[in-house]
């Protein structure tokens, strides 16, 4: 049930919620656990709802760390 | 983020683990706690590459669905069964789950009531401000990751002044039965992979009493394959090193203190109290119940409701140990044979991310110490 995928949001609709886009398709979610997040965020949507931003620095560190990690192996 | 996936990044990994794993005395037993953890295991096939490595990873109570016990299932058959003109709103996997009374999905409702599967706790609140005649009562369960979309849907309620919406709560929280798993000695969990998304809500601190208490190494990770055995080896140098710790290695998603915003919200709408989970008893503030200020929408209250375990129902079915990581599914008389996801005997059967359900659409790990 704790299943959550990661989506883009294309703008926010209202105070509260905001259309992001899911496999090309659009999707309404309320966004008011995430203040401050905005229109090109990445975001995890669980039962409607933006639960966490993606963070694209610490993606990179990660993804860096897995490069090297396989390179060594 | 293909790499995450990457054949390359996750065969370098499992190699490194298997290094790692060969300085510790056997048996390196870890816990996935969280369901949909054991679900990415499986599907992955990364289990059998674990077990072939020289680690173990043994499924926790991590399944909502799972862990709600029989009288609160058979609560809401009840409502909707005896009352007209209700609406009984919840998730999927929550409408099959067969009790004494048989199941949401084959009950049978009073006359214009209806059982409804929804996506978002939202609907439920929608539901309700459209058909102002019927009584929706939404039957949460989940853990922190679903429970801010639950108190929402509280808090939403009570703005639009709806009579008509109740909540019948199975809110759960995860780390009192963590410390039920390590008061007991029916197993030797050497570690835990802590679930990501509830973590992306609490954050790091609400695990720290784990290492400091019981000196038990633990890695909040993501559900990629490549994050699940970060996780695993972040566990195995943990263990190496005799310094165990709460480690986050899914930074991409989960802040170490979590989401401010969900946590205040579970605050402002929901409090501590103690709470039943299948296989466990009562375990002391492991659940979330409406504050006194929205005791209005709360459904056992409003319909009187009394949840009796009356444990009557003798079935052979083990969920309750699978639950605690004592007994692999395989290990259940049931399981395969009286006990199917087309005619499933208990909740772990049921929900997608139910161990007995996961082992039998994935099959054994050949050589696992619990198979």
């Amino acid at each position: 049930m704790c299943l959550a995928i990661p989506v883009k949001v294309k703008r926010r609709s209202d105070a509260e919620t905001g259309l992001v886009d899911y496999l090309g398709n659009e999707m309404r979610v309320n966004l008011s656990l995430l203040p401050g997040v905005k229109a090109g965020d990445f975001v995890i949507v669980h039962a409607g709802f933006a639960i966490s931003r993606l963070d694209a620095r610490e993606a990179r560190k990660t993804l860096r760390l897995l490069r090297e990690m396989a390179g060594a192996a | 983020m293909n790499e995450l996936r990457d054949r390359k990044v996750v065969q370098g990994l499992v190699r490194d683990i298997r290094r790692r794993a060969a300085l510790l005395a056997p048996p390196v037993r870890l816990m996935e706690v969280c369901g949909t953890h054991t679900m990415a295991l499986y599907r992955y096939g990364l289990s059998p590459q674990l077990s072939d490595a020289g680690v173990e990873m043994v499924s926790g109570p991590g399944c909502p669905v799972c862990i709600t016990p029989d009288e609160v299932h058979e609560a809401a058959i009840a409502l909707v069964t005896g009352r007209p003109n209700l609406i009984l709103a919840t998730f999927g996997d929550m409408t099959r789950v067969p009790t004494a009374r048989g199941s949401l999905r084959s009950a049978v409702p009073a006359a214009g009531s209806e059982v409804k599967v929804i996506y978002s706790p939202s609907e439920a609140v929608a539901a309700a401000a459209a058909r102002p005649g019927k009584e929706v009562v939404f039957f949460g369960a989940g853990f922190e990751t679903t429970i801010p979309s639950i108190a929402h849907a509280v808090r939403e309620a009570k703005r639009l002044k709806l009579r008509n919406f109740s909540l019948l709560p199975a809110l759960r929280v995860i780390p009192p039965p963590l410390r039920a798993l390590l008061e007991t000695d029916e197993t030797v969990i050497r570690g835990f992979l802590y679930p990501g998304h509830v973590s992306a809500i609490i954050g790091v601190k609400p695990y720290a009493f784990i290492p400091r208490e019981y000196g038990i190494p633990g890695a909040i990770a993501g559900f990629e394959p490549a994050d699940i055995l970060l996780g695993v080896r972040s566990l195995l140098e943990q263990l190496r090193a005799g310094r165990p710790e709460v480690a986050l290695v899914y930074t991409r998603a989960v802040r170490p203190e979590g989401n401010p915003a969900a946590q205040a919200l579970m605050r402002e709408v929901l409090e501590p109290a103690d709470a039943a989970w299948r296989g466990m008893g009562t375990l002391p503030r492991s659940g979330l119940v409406l504050r006194k200020a929205y005791a209005a929408y709360d459904a056992q209250r409003k319909f009187g409701l009394e949840l009796k375990n009356r444990a009557g129902r003798r079935t052979g079915c083990r969920c309750g140990d699978v639950l605690r990581g004592i007994v692999a599914p395989r290990s259940c008389p049931l399981f395969g044979r009286r006990c199917t996801p087309d005619r499933p005997v208990g909740p772990c059967m049921v929900s997608f991310e139910g161990t007995c359900l996961i082992h039998f659409k994935y099959g054994p790990v050949k050589g696992a110490r619990h198979a």
